[in-house]
């Protein structure tokens, strides 16, 4: 398979950044944040998403969606970055469908999410930075489970209607599907740095159905293998999009802004980092791409190709941010300018699910140094 | 395609099984195990010419050329289906050449018939080794200030001058060379010439590098006479070509960024030296970083090269993108070279003993850094990113 999009797969695109751009520019998140909006996303825009079939996007045609790949819902979540709109599409219609698919919960909470009505939220890391440890305790009680442990970092975790909880069980892990209103389950939501809300969990003895469970008990390792892989290369191309919306808004700056009587554009060092920058977002692409499609051929490379997709999008995007703002000058540090913006949501996509660093030790221990 | 990629797939991997010699399926020692091909070629191993005139008789060393010209006539399907069969195999590249990576596609691109017929099979069964003359003392980045002169005696040229940093000028049989036929432009005078090494009035001057090698030379022009019918393209229309094979160096180029030896040799030679840790991990935790964030990169722009090819081949790349493969390649490739450095210690710095193969290890180390100044240096590319692609202002 040639590693461009094909054309089908660039009229997808093409459409999803006009709707996004168009339904969701920066300044929807922007009016979002100055309301104090405490969802943190917009409803009415997540139907809209599914009117356009896209909340589906991964989910078999047999069961409402369009059954496409991550090739695909990487084209949406890249325009999602490069506009930051704040949107429950990577934990909705990457993580929770890839993690529940061909499990008996597909037929209950597939439905709502082809509907646009189902907001689900991961519960994945324990402390500030992500390991991949599972501390969290489930044990059998009755005919269920009793969950104890806490979960941090939950992107829409106040407001989701599903949680898929990653919890230690006897023989191996396991994954649950439970609805968030589950009695004894404590939410706390905080605002971060770039104006997305993430929740605290605090389990503290949940009782839950043993048809919770998500496959099977003590097997959960495979669905949230699957969701982690989708959850990593989706966070990647929202990260392409950050970084390339953020590289487009500096190049063109540098051919606006004048300083000395000509373009600052102009100026060798900058054009010069400006050209590295360029290099760096193009290899990560060119990554990001390869990852998707190994993951949606099955491809057994495809593990270390995310790995390198995550790291490779973190750093770049991370140059791309840094050259933003310094390249904007001092209009790039106020808070009216929209670089800063990027900056933000930079940085918290780059913790998601395992950081550049995390990612590079994961890539080592897989070679065996 | 003739017949379906699997059989395809299936007759290519016996052919090369059968036909590869092991000692040409063994990782290169040093530079000198590659293969040039020449009138007067030489060989480390006798092998290497085996698998040199195999290839090239099956026009394999160049597959995608039409096989009029001594190519193998594959499609780009099949051109990379042979190419991941040799590398399941490990077949070391039959034929190193100029001729292949660069004056080929200006030929097919810009050449009468004449001059493909004559040239291009010879190139592809390695029989005639090429030379690139184009720098000049005056002329580095700055290329279109050549001065080598080129004048019209009716039925030939008369060419003089000199140039410099011409790799293997001592070694080659033909060159191909700019020079100005028109002194009132700049790229507007520029004429492409191809002459035979062994003209009167052509000598060369080896030039000692910091890796104790002298793989390039001092070239100079002292009335050679050209016939006229060497010229490629038209006359004053020199620049064309050049620029145009110059995309094809570029690319060449980049490929080094991909390493033959890849990560994994890095990591071998660094567990060796200093050994690891209770947990099996290498034992400097900084090195250990700094190496599995280079693979980082390293991966990632080998899916890079594969987009870029495949983009290539659909004409679907920007036209100055092998600026920025180039770019990106030579820098990767001298941070792997740094740390193959850094992981050897002591060992890497042996310079003549039997044990260090002569030295290669800080040799190819010493050479990775003309990487980002042949072919147009790190700067100029960035340049040519900037104006070309970011359409930044001048
Ligand atoms: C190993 C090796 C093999 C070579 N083989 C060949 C060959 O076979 N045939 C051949 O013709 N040539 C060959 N070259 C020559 C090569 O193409 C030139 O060295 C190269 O183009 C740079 O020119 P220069 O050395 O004159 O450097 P200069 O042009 O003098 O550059 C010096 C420095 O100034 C910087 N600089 C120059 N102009 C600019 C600018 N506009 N903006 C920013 N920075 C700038 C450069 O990037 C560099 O850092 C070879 C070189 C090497 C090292």
């Amino acid at each position: 398979m040639p590693l461009y999009l094909t054309d089908e797969q660039a009229m997808l695109r093409d459409t999803a950044r006009d709707f996004v751009a168009e339904h969701a520019p920066v300044s929807h998140m922007r009016a979002l944040r100055d309301a104090g909006d405490s969802t943190g996303f917009s409803r009415g825009l997540w139907r809209q998403f599914a009117e356009l079939g896209l909340t589906g996007i991964l989910i078999p045609e047999a069961q409402g969606g369009l059954g496409l790949g991550h090739v695909e819902a990487g084209v949406v979540l890249e325009e999602i970055g490069r506009n930051l709109s704040p949107s429950p599409f990577l934990a909705t219609a990457v993580g929770a469908v890839e993690a529940l698919k061909g499990s008996a919960h597909a037929d209950r909470w597939f439905p709502g999410i082809v509907a646009g009505e189902t907001v689900a939220a991961l519960a994945i890391d324990e402390g500030a930075k992500h390991n991949g440890r599972i501390a969290m305790r489930a044990e059998r009680s009755g005919n269920g489970f009793r969950l104890s442990g806490t979960k941090q970092f939950v992107a829409h975790g106040h407001v989701a209607d599903l949680l898929i909880v990653a919890a230690r069980t006897e023989g191996g892990t396991t994954l649950f599907a439970l609805p968030r209103d589950t009695a004894g389950l404590t939410v706390t939501p905080e605002r971060l740095a770039d104006a997305g809300i993430a929740a605290r969990l605090t389990f503290d003895g949940v009782e839950v159905d043993a048809d919770a469970v998500i496959g099977e008990v003590d097997r959960g390792d495979a669905p949230l293998a699957r969701m982690l892989a989708g959850g990593r290369v989706g966070a990647s191309a929202e990260l392409l999009g950050v970084g390339g919306g953020a590289m487009d808004r500096t190049v063109s700056y540098l051919k606006e802004r004048k300083q000395f009587g000509q373009p600052i554009g102009s100026f060798q060092a900058l054009q010069h980092r400006a050209a590295h920058l360029y290099s760096e977002m193009e290899v990560a692409r060119a990554a990001v791409l390869k990852a998707q499609q190994l993951l949606d051929a099955g491809d057994p490379g495809a593990t270390d190709a995310v790995s390198v997709a995550k790291a490779m999008t973190s750093l770049a995007t991370t140059l791309a941010v840094q050259e933003g703002i310094q390249m904007h000058g001092g209009i790039g540090m106020t808070d009216e300018y929209d670089i800063g913006f990027y900056m933000k949501r930079a940085r918290v996509l780059a913790e998601l699910f395992g950081d550049a660093n995390f990612h590079a030790d994961a890539l080592a221990r897989a070679a065996g140094y | 395609m003739a017949e379906d990629p699997e059989t395809f797939r299936t007759e290519t991997r016996s052919w090369l099984e059968a036909n590869c010699p092991p000692a040409m399926r063994e990782p290169m020692r040093s530079d000198k195990d590659a293969t040039w091909g020449g009138r007067n070629p030489s060989f480390a191993h006798p092998d290497q010419k085996v698998w040199m005139d195999r290839m090239g008789a099956r026009g394999w060393t160049v597959p995608d050329w039409p096989r009029e010209y001594g190519g193998g006539g594959l499609s780009a399907a099949e051109t990379k289906i042979l190419r991941e069969e040799m590398a399941r195999l490990r077949c070391r590249n039959p034929l190193n050449s100029f001729g292949i990576s660069m004056l080929g596609p200006a030929l097919l691109k810009y050449g009468t018939e004449a001059q493909k017929l004559e040239h291009l099979p010879k190139i592809a069964r390695g029989e005639i080794r090429w030379c690139q003359g184009y720098s000049e003392p005056n002329a580095g980045s700055d290329l279109a200030g050549l001065q080598t002169s080129a004048e019209d005696m009716g039925d030939h040229f008369l060419v003089n001058g000199q140039k410099v940093w011409t790799s293997y000028a001592d070694e080659a049989d033909w060159i191909f060379c700019l020079v100005r036929t028109d002194r009132t432009t700049k790229q507007g005078g520029i004429s492409f010439l191809l002459f035979d090494m062994a003209s009167e009035g052509v000598s060369t001057k080896p030039i000692l590098l910091i890796s104790g090698y002298s793989p390039f030379c001092e070239t100079f022009f002292d009335n050679v006479k050209v016939p006229k019918a060497n010229l490629l393209g038209d006359l004053n229309k020199g620049w064309d070509v050049a620029k145009y094979l110059l995309g094809h160096e570029r690319e060449m180029i980049s490929g080094m960024g991909l390493g033959g030896s890849g990560g994994n040799a890095l990591v071998e030679g660094a567990l060796r030296t200093i050994g690891a840790d209770e947990g099996g991990r290498l034992a400097d935790p900084l090195l250990r970083a700094q190496i599995a964030l280079f693979e980082v990169r390293a991966r990632a722009f080998a899916a890079m090269s594969e987009r870029f090819i495949d983009e290539l081949k659909a004409g679907r790349a920007h036209p100055a993108q092998p600026s920025m493969m180039k770019y990106y390649g030579t820098e990767l490739n001298k941070t792997r070279h740094e740390l193959v450095m850094a992981a050897g210690g002591s060992d890497a710095l042996e310079w003549e003993s039997e044990a260090s193969n002569h030295g290669a290890t800080p040799r190819a180390w010493l050479r990775t850094k003309a990487n980002s100044i042949e072919g147009g240096t790190s700067e100029i590319q960035l340049n040519i990113i900037a104006k070309r692609i970011l359409e930044l202002p001048s």
